[in-house]
């Protein structure tokens, strides 16, 4: 027939759709928007995904970022050749690693930096930088240094500019001759640090011989860097570069998944890989379920047109693609708003991006890929939830769909003998009898409503997990002000010197030194901490925030380095020390406990000292410092020769909160915004089918004389009740999703605890419920309108 | 609820409720006092061209207790009637009584008041709660009835005795619409309206439907307006009104009030 259709005109069977879909605009628009929900996550998180690995795979291989570190003390420049020649090796080069305090102008608080050699002929082979803007300093020029561009802005410092530099104990002026980035520094922080500060942190690269000749290692190299070869053994390269470098003071080749940056980068990726996988499966499968009541219950309505079609002459397929289109409808209607709020979503959060991961060019870009994979997907699920439903409309015998169905059977429903209970008033008892009768149904409302606040509580989880993560970490744990880390291990003096400093209110040295763990064949870099038997600035404590001391002669461990070796209290460590004079060392583990950030191999000073054959010595100092007196102490610091580093606790817990409220804040408040979605998209469609199955019921209720309200109770009671039912599944739901995100979010870096407030759950219960109250409320608006005689007189 | 509030600004009778809250009283022996009373009804659905008229200025009065048959053609405005009378609907134009008091004028929650008190409907499609059985379908209007009959009574006075526990899908038609008849008159209403009860029904079937509205009618003495586009159902009634264009066009009262048995269509 189509084949007689004047060009530009719908069909009747189309323009049919079109109505129905109007006439179904709310549903319709709920479902589109379910599944946007999901197209959106999936678009956000796949593409952020691919940007940042693309950008991420270019930026190394362009800049020949290192696969291996290597710190020594002082080797000499001569052994570049061997490590070249190690197997799997295909590029190295040798360079010089310096501490710095740089002192801004204006500025109380010290700097900390890091200074590293540019070779002075060619490009280095290995860790090039992107030149920004500018020069390359000039071989041998000490007072000439590219800069890193983070630092640079934070500073408004250009090209020409001078800073004042502490290296090595003495005081250069420094000209910015460029501004660089590097793939070392995508992520910059200070060591020990957790987010980036760039104002409180900078990185200079310096002419080799320049800056060899500054930190007495003329003819030598404290670190070389290397990149593997395809298919290399990166392992065992390590070891290699262990042997090679022992005699010069190694302290333990690492590989990037200790290499700061890079494992920031990587730790981004994993939770954006998780959350790409775990969200929108939720989102599509809330979706398909919605097609499917949604679709069963308009087939259900036009019982007898579709009769009439097939009586008309219209085949099953026929019949069946109207349905269908109208499905396709919704699906692209969902998939073209995803599309554009991802990619909008996307564009925000790659700004966000840029201001913590520094890339010479960082766009948000989803491969083509990733929106044909999410079609398919939705097309897919949209489309299972459909076929289920539009197969009924196929097998409908136009004979049969013509005469009115006969009343639902109740009769033989399981659980019906339950719902005769005698106290229950009628109306009580149909809304029973609905649930037990059209059970999957129910389970599926409930659950799709328990998905939602799952949702959110599983998103709301980080701001609880984080508050705890940050308030143990800064208020219990570690509660000096400033940590002072000194050039060179010191003597006691240091000590007493700094707690003399103005504005100290309290002191307490420590002592840390690089050490491969070793239990059984299992290896871990670490570094091993010796502090007060008393100590009070900065402590490990378990989880219920008590302070974990460790015992005379033994080690406390932090859960995951012991996880990682396999080892548990009571075990006994084979500590290989890698300064100093490279003592190998049995000690044994006398706690295991869980630290949110960062790893810990802690004893006492004392002890330390000892196994290390060293007398009273110190790597550093926690201060408690009168915050009246900060910046005479700041100054002062900034000016003492054996300061390498300064880590200022205050700053450092504000850039964690801020990064919190700004980058986790956004996501969660737009997965706050997708549960609502999808408990609207249930509620809301429940409710409506609710309504329009049970019309025909609610009106001869008002009829016989019932109110409106006692009226909506059965509507509403239905979904009142599925709603109940969802807060503890959701709350359970959500808990599991919470534990579950804990795990999977957590890396070496920062473990997660899995804390969940009661206000989370309340607050995910409140939207859940004011959400129903509103979808309900909506539909019952419909119910008053109802004009009870047309509805009463047709055939059902 | 907001047609409510609305509503109540409207000026109506000061007097109404009484009626509608059940308190009239008929003297037994004494000329039987008047059910319904309209004047003037007229009833107008839409506007303008599309206009339709449903009712053009009738004018009734029902006595209690008796059996009335409405006839005439589709829209010829029966339906509107019973519908304006069982306070469904309301007219566009005209009064109407119920013994005594206003009808017209009163609020949706007035009139849902004056449904729940006194009025039962039986409508062609039985419209029974698919969930509920027999009995549980009458006890939805017994639970909130001031002198309701018990579920078993309603039911046994229909000849369902013996399917008190049978879900709607598990009964005929015409049990179906005998459920619908017995969960109608457990109220014990003072007025039972019935649109086409047997329109959905076979004749012997309808019969047997006819018969227990018949019963209904003797037994409760509930004033029965019956809608039919079965002239022979017209000889069971005490009164045949018939219907035309809107207007009451011949009201007519049988001397002998036929058995339904002995009717057929």
């Amino acid at each position: 027939m189509s084949a007689f259709r004047m060009p530009g005109m719908l069909s009747a069977l189309d323009r049919k759709l079109l109505r129905d879909l109007w006439g179904m605009k709310g549903q319709a628009l709920a479902i589109a928007f379910v599944i946007a929900g999901g197209v959106a996550v999936y678009l956000v998180a796949a593409g952020m995904l691919n940007s940042l690995e693309d950008t991420r795979r270019a930026y190394y291989d362009r800049y020949r970022f290192a696969d291996v570190w290597s710190p020594v003390v002082r080797a000499p420049r001569s052994l570049l050749a061997d490590i070249r020649r190690i197997e799997g090796v295909q590029a190295a080069e040798t360079r010089v690693r310096s501490f710095a305090l740089i002192d801004m102008p204006g500025m109380d608080e010290p700097v900390t930096g890091q200074i590293l050699s540019l070779p002075d002929i060619a490009e280095p082979a290995v860790n090039q930088i992107h030149l920004a803007r500018g020069r390359q300093p000039q071989a041998g020029r000490r007072n000439e240094a590219v800069i890193l561009q983070s630092f640079a802005e934070a500073h408004a410092l250009e090209i020409g500019d001078r800073i004042a530099v502490t290296i090595y104990g003495g005081r250069e002026t420094v000209t910015v001759t460029g501004i660089a980035l590097s793939p070392e520094y995508v992520y910059a922080i200070a060591p020990g640090q957790l987010v980036p500060d760039p104002r409180l942190f900078g990185v200079l690269w310096m002419s080799r011989d320049a800056l060899a000749e500054a930190v007495n290692q003329d003819g030598a190299f404290n670190e070389a860097v290397v990149r593997l070869g395809y298919g290399a053994n990166e392992n065992a390269v390590i070891r290699e570069l262990d042997t090679l470098l022992a005699p010069y003071g190694a302290a333990g080749a690492y590989g990037r998944d200790e290499q700061m940056s890079d494992a920031f980068v990587s730790s981004e990726i994993d939770q954006l890989r998780t959350m790409g996988s775990l969200l929108p499966p939720i989102f599509l499968l809330v979706a398909a379920f919605l097609v499917n009541v949604v679709i069963s219950r308009l087939i259900a309505t036009e019982r007898d047109e579709i009769g009439l079609m097939k009586a008309f002459g219209y085949s099953n397929a026929a019949v069946v693609m109207h349905y269908l289109k109208l499905v396709a409808v919704i699906a692209l209607l969902g998939l073209v708003i995803g599309a554009m709020l991802g990619t909008w979503l996307g564009r925000l959060l790659a700004t966000v991006y840029t201001e913590y991961y520094n890339f010479p060019l960082f766009l948000f870009k989803a491969d083509p890929r990733v929106y044909a994979i999410v079609s398919l997907v939705t097309a897919a699920a949209v489309g299972g939830g459909a076929v289920m439903a539009v197969h009924r409309a196929a097998r409908l015998e136009p004979a049969t769909a013509m005469i009115p169905p006969p009343p639902t059977d109740y009769s033989r429903t399981i659980g019906s003998n339950i719902t005769r209970l005698t106290f229950l008033d009628q109306q009580t008892r149909m809304i029973l009898r609905q649930l037990v009768r059209f059970p999957v149904r129910a389970a599926f409302t409930s659950i799709g409503v328990a998905v939602s606040g799952a949702l959110m509580i599983g998103t709301l989880f980080f701001i609880d997990s984080m508050e705890e993560m940050i308030d143990t970490y800064f208020n219990v744990a570690n509660r000096h002000d400033v940590q002072v880390m000194l050039m060179e291990p010191r003597g006691r003096d240091a000590y007493f010197e700094l707690l003399r400093a103005p504005g100290v209110l309290d002191a307490e040295p420590y002592r840390s030194v690089a050490a491969r763990l070793r239990f059984g064949h299992r290896k871990e870099r670490a570094s091993l901490t010796g502090v007060v038997a008393t100590a009070e600035l900065s402590r490990v404590v378990d989880l219920e925030r008590r302070p974990v001391a460790s015992q005379p002669g033994g080690i406390v461990l932090s859960q995951d380095l012991a996880d990682r070796l396999g080892a548990e209290a009571g075990d006994v460590l084979t500590v290989e020390v890698t300064e100093g004079r490279r003592p190998v060392l049995e000690i044994p583990i006398t706690q295991v406990t869980t630290t949110f950030i960062g790893s810990a191999a802690q004893m006492h000073i004392e002890d330390l000292n000892r196994l290390l054959g060293e007398s009273n010595v110190i790597s550093g100092v926690y201060l408690k410092v009168d915050p009246a007196k900060t910046d005479v102490l700041y100054r002062q610091l900034k000016t003492t020769p054996a300061v390498a580093g300064v880590g200022l606790q205050s700053i450092a817990e504000r850039n964690f909160t801020e990064l919190m409220d700004q980058n986790i804040g956004m996501s969660i408040w737009v997965y706050s915004a997708f549960a609502g979605l999808i408990a609207i998209g249930v509620v809301y469609n429940s409710v409506r089918v609710s309504f329009a199955e049970r019309q025909r019921e609610l009106a001869s209720l008002r009829v016989l004389g019932f109110t409106r309200g006692e009226v909506s109770y059965i509507l509403l009671g239905e979904i009142a009740f599925l709603t109940l039912l969802a807060l503890p599944l959701g709350a359970a739901l959500g808990a599991g999703m919470a534990f579950g995100l804990s795990q999977a979010m957590s890396s070496d870096l920062f473990r997660l605890p899995f804390i969940i407030h009661a206000g989370t759950f309340g607050y995910a219960a409140l939207v859940v419920i004011v959400v129903t109250a509103v979808s309900g409320l909506m539909v019952r608006r419909q119910l008053d309108r109802m004009d009870l005689v047309s509805v009463l007189k047709s055939r059902d | 609820m907001d047609d409510d509030a609305k509503d109540d600004h409207q000026n109506r009778p000061a007097a109404l409720g009484c009626a509608i809250a059940g308190t009239s009283v008929n003297l037994p022996g004494i000329e039987p006092a008047t059910c319904f009373r309209s004047s003037g009804l007229t009833k107008v659905y839409g506007s303008g061209h599309s206009a339709v008229h449903a009712l053009r200025g009738v004018d009734l009065e029902l006595p209690e207790r008796e059996l009335v048959v409405l006839l005439g053609a589709s829209g010829s405005g029966k339906s509107t009637l019973l519908n304006i009378l069982g306070g469904l609907d309301r007219p566009t134009d005209g009064r109407l009584w119920f013994r005594g008091e206003e009808l017209t004028g009163a609020s949706q929650r007035e009139l849902t008041q004056y449904r729940r008190r006194h009025v039962g409907f039986v409508f062609q499609f039985y419209n029974l709660m698919a969930s509920l059985t027999a009995r549980e379908n009458v006890a939805l209007v017994t639970e909130i009835a001031e002198k309701p009959l018990s579920p078993e009574e309603a039911l046994t006075i229909v000849g369902l005795e013996k399917r008190l526990d049978h879900f709607p899908s598990q009964l005929s038609g015409g049990e179906q619409q005998r459920v619908a008849i017995a969960r109608a008159i457990a109220k014990q209403p003072s007025v039972l309206l019935c649109d086409e009860p047997t329109g959905a029904l076979d004749s012997a079937t309808g019969v047997r439907v006819l018969e227990a509205l018949r019963d209904v009618n003797e037994k409760m003495q509930a004033t029965t307006l019956l809608i039919t586009h079965n002239a022979p159902v017209a000889a069971m009634a005490d009164r045949v009104i018939t219907f035309s264009d809107g207007r009451i066009r011949e009201q007519k009262r049988n001397e002998h009030r036929k058995d339904p048995k002995e009717i057929s269509w």
